[in-house]
């Protein structure tokens, strides 16, 4: 985790290509992208993009000013983070050897996991939250093999008042 | 009993093929009587025709090209663009299409159209390679923020992403280099395309844009309604009234405050149409102005607030002079590295003032003390509405002074036909005519040594710096200019990437005056290589033998040859005797430079003078 990372949300033209005018500015302004997620919101015309990022202030200025030039991109904003509900899901396989289900199943209660698909010599857990603690939990099971795993990336949204609007 | 009786109103600026036509018109406030052959009096009465009628995708875009008011295309047929051609050809008395070379040639040929009337530059041109032609034209345009709109066709959308015959992702190649890209596969969605195309390519920071069309979509049929051109606000943009006042306070303290204010100017001055507000500014604050490569021509080369062009080549004093103010006033110029050089030294001591049209500019490429985000015309006149009047005694002796300095003389030795001595026989007459340039030497000897008047008459690839870009920028400037005479300077090296544009300026007949400078090199690389390289000149010594006159007159235009000043002279006489394309080759010496000179990165203690 940088230390100087931070969130942008977007609000996007739901169309063809926009994903890639996203990503293609970022990769040649040499701008960071530690993760990115993008679904439709209630108007399907709109996607709302989660971006976490990282670098310093000028960074910061220049990522929100360089996506909001992008006529597909309707709304911008540097998050607060002090007042945005962040989560993120991951699913993780691991193998299941003799006897351990236990143990996995005690950890897994103690996330809040949940499993997902279980077979004789694998177990499948997802989990959901704020990005710590799915580290937290990923490091607890460093102690089995993880066979695979995926993590969505984490996504915000504003508590309380705190909107991204659809006006210019 | 039949009956027939059509009485039509039409508007008398448009022509038509057919009463048929006439009849489908949306424009035509036609009260008319319909006929159906054959049966007892079918009655149709309409007060006013309904606004819509069914058109092909391809008229749709010629329609749209009427609307916004576009009477000059620059372009290249092909299979992919054959049904617009075809409907242009139907309109080919109100939409004049040039046909050039290649299609680098057509988008320069829109883009030096776009620079010269401030209009937008259309260009059209086929799918796969005509497409993938206009790509050096687009960047340029991007990146000296010209408003052209470059319409493609593609394959028909089935068969798109199959490797189809000459297919190619032409919106995913332009994504980087244009101000938005569209590839329209419906066409229901044309006509506002092509509408929004048009809005964003021209408002706030001009840009190119670019449509693709698939082929299907310019055959199949739509209702059309013309739309009034409707504009699209970018949430970025801000209409000059939208002008922060607090913003504004702020920077008239910071000028207030100010002993030796300078103002550096770069081509939004030129895009924005405020020379007017910045001599008014100038005077106002008592400041001197220097301008980037873009900024030329903002102002009169010899008004006395003008120090020069700032940068790597610039005037002696126009930068020393920037590096003794106290306050740097930037209008419209992103800090290019080719202008600021060390960045250390160009802030040493000095608040910088931006004023951009575009906020990412504001401090993007240096750290600035205050930012006025706006048109630069508006912001001017609300400064100069707000300021008063301030006088700098002691910083205007410091500036007049740099004026008579030593190292800020433009010599000239009038024995010997030197780059300075070709700007200025041009300039003494021709001084008020459009001025191209291509890249390399010639480009910054024209930006040093020529005294431009007026606005809009310096047209150059600042900043791609193309070479290849003048023949069709000239082309399409001259054509802007009302075909006015209008002189490229060129040089051996710039003009070999697009002379096959001459055959253009001649088809067409247009007064263009190219003058090529033949040093036998390519100057300013091989100038780099005799400063930094220890005269290890790789490849930039030409061994062409090229004969340029006959060249010319291959091509059906006029050449000459200069070597002294005297023939030089001759062959103007000659030249503009005619009102057609004349080539004048000018032997140089390879050994000629590009003075002063401050090393990339460098500053002006770096300067090399000699």
């Amino acid at each position: 985790m940088q230390s100087n990372q931070f969130i942008v949300s977007l609000l996007v033209s739901n169309h063809a290509g926009v994903l890639t005018r996203i990503s293609s500015l970022f990769a040649r302004r040499s701008f960071n992208i530690e993760s990115l997620t993008v679904g439709v919101t209630q108007d399907p015309s709109l996607s709302r993009m989660t971006i976490v990022s990282w670098g310093d202030e000028y960074l910061r200025e220049q990522i929100v000013k360089q996506l909001h030039k992008l006529v597909d991109v309707k709304k911008v904003q540097l998050m607060d983070q002090d007042r945005i509900v962040v989560r993120e899901l991951m699913i993780v396989k691991i193998k299941l050897e003799d006897g351990k289900l236990a143990e996995v199943m005690q950890a897994v209660n103690a996330y809040r996991a949940n499993v997902v698909d279980l077979s004789p010599s694998s177990i499948a857990v997802e989990i959901t939250g704020e990005p710590t603690k799915l580290n937290a939990f990923l490091n607890f099971l460093s102690k089995y093999e993880i066979i695979e795993m995926c993590r969505t990336g984490p996504t915000a949204l504003g508590r309380g008042s705190y909107c991204l609007e659809n006006e210019p | 009993m039949q009956v027939m009786v059509i009485s039509l109103q039409i508007p008398a600026d448009r022509e038509y093929p057919s009463i048929q036509e006439a009849l489908q018109w949306n424009h035509c406030r036609a009260f008319f009587y319909m006929w159906a052959s054959g049966s007892a009096g079918v009655f149709a009465h309409t007060e006013k025709m309904e606004a819509k009628m069914v058109m092909t995708g391809a008229r749709i875009v010629i329609e749209t090209l009427l609307e916004h008011g576009v009477d000059t295309i620059f372009g290249y047929p092909g299979g992919s663009v054959i049904h617009i051609y075809d409907e242009l050809y139907k309109k080919r008395g109100e939409l004049r299409h040039y046909t050039t070379c290649h299609e680098q040639g057509a988008v320069h040929a829109a883009d030096g159209y776009a620079r010269v009337t401030g209009k937008p530059g259309v260009v059209i041109a086929t799918s796969g390679p005509g497409a993938t032609n206009l790509v050096t034209g687009i960047a340029n345009a991007y990146l000296d923020s010209s408003p052209v709109v470059a319409i493609t066709g593609n394959v028909p959308t089935h068969l798109l992403g199959r490797d189809s015959f000459q297919e190619v992702d032409i919106s995913g190649i332009t994504m980087p280099i244009t101000k938005h890209n569209y590839i329209v596969k419906d066409i229901r969605a044309l006509a506002d395309t092509i509408h929004e195309a048009f809005s964003i390519a021209c408002s706030g920071r001009p840009g190119p844009v670019l449509i693709d069309i698939t082929k299907d979509v310019q055959t199949g049929t739509t209702e059309y309604e013309p739309s009034g051109c409707p504009t699209i606000h970018l949430p970025a943009q801000k209409k000059p009234a939208d002008l922060d006042e607090k913003e504004l306070d702020e920077a008239v303290q910071l000028i207030q405050a100010a002993e030796r204010p300078y103002i550096y100017c770069g081509g939004g001055v030129v895009i924005s149409n405020a020379s007017e507000e910045l001599l008014a500014f100038a005077e106002n604050i008592d400041a001197p102005i220097g301008l980037s490569l873009m900024g030329l021509s903002a102002v009169p080369y010899v008004h006395p607030r003008f120090l020069g062009m700032v940068g790597m080549h610039g005037r002696y004093g126009a930068t020393k002079i920037l590096h003794e103010s106290d306050l740097l006033i930037a209008v419209g110029t992103r800090f290019s590295d080719r202008s600021v050089g060390n960045k250390a030294e160009f802030l040493r001591n000095r608040k910088i003032l931006q004023i951009d049209i575009d906020p990412a500019e504001i401090g993007k490429n240096l750290e600035v003390t205050l930012g006025l985000h706006g048109d630069a015309k508006a912001v001017l006149a609300a400064l100069n509405s707000r300021m008063p009047r301030q006088r700098h005694a002691a910083w205007s002796r410091v500036v007049e002074d740099m004026k008579a300095h030593p190292d800020n003389n433009l010599e000239m030795d009038p024995a010997r036909l030197t780059p300075q001595s070709i700007m200025d026989a041009v300039c003494r007459r021709m001084g008020e005519h459009v001025v191209a340039t291509d890249v390399g030497q010639h480009q910054m000897w024209t930006s040093q040594y020529y005294r431009f008047k007026k606005p809009r008459t310096f047209i150059t690839s600042g900043g791609l710096g193309a070479m290849g870009f003048g023949m069709g920028a000239a082309i399409g400037a001259c054509i802007g200019s009302g075909k006015k005479r209008t002189v490229l300077f060129t040089s051996d090296g710039s003009f070999h990437m697009n002379m096959n544009e001459m055959a253009t300026a001649v088809s067409n007949g247009l007064p263009l005056l190219v003058v090529l400078l033949n040093n036998h090199a390519l100057g300013m690389v091989r100038q780099w290589q005799t400063l930094f390289f220890d005269g290890r000149y790789s490849h930039t010594m030409l061994d062409r033998r090229t004969d340029y006159v006959k060249l010319a007159e291959a091509f059906g235009a006029q050449g000459y040859r200069a070597e002294t000043n005297e023939e030089f002279e001759q062959c103007l006489d000659a030249a503009l005797r005619v009102q057609a394309p004349v080539l004048i080759e000018c032997l140089i010496d390879s050994d000629e430079r590009v003075l002063p000179m401050i090393p990339p990165g460098g500053s002006i203690n770096d300067i090399i003078l000699k």
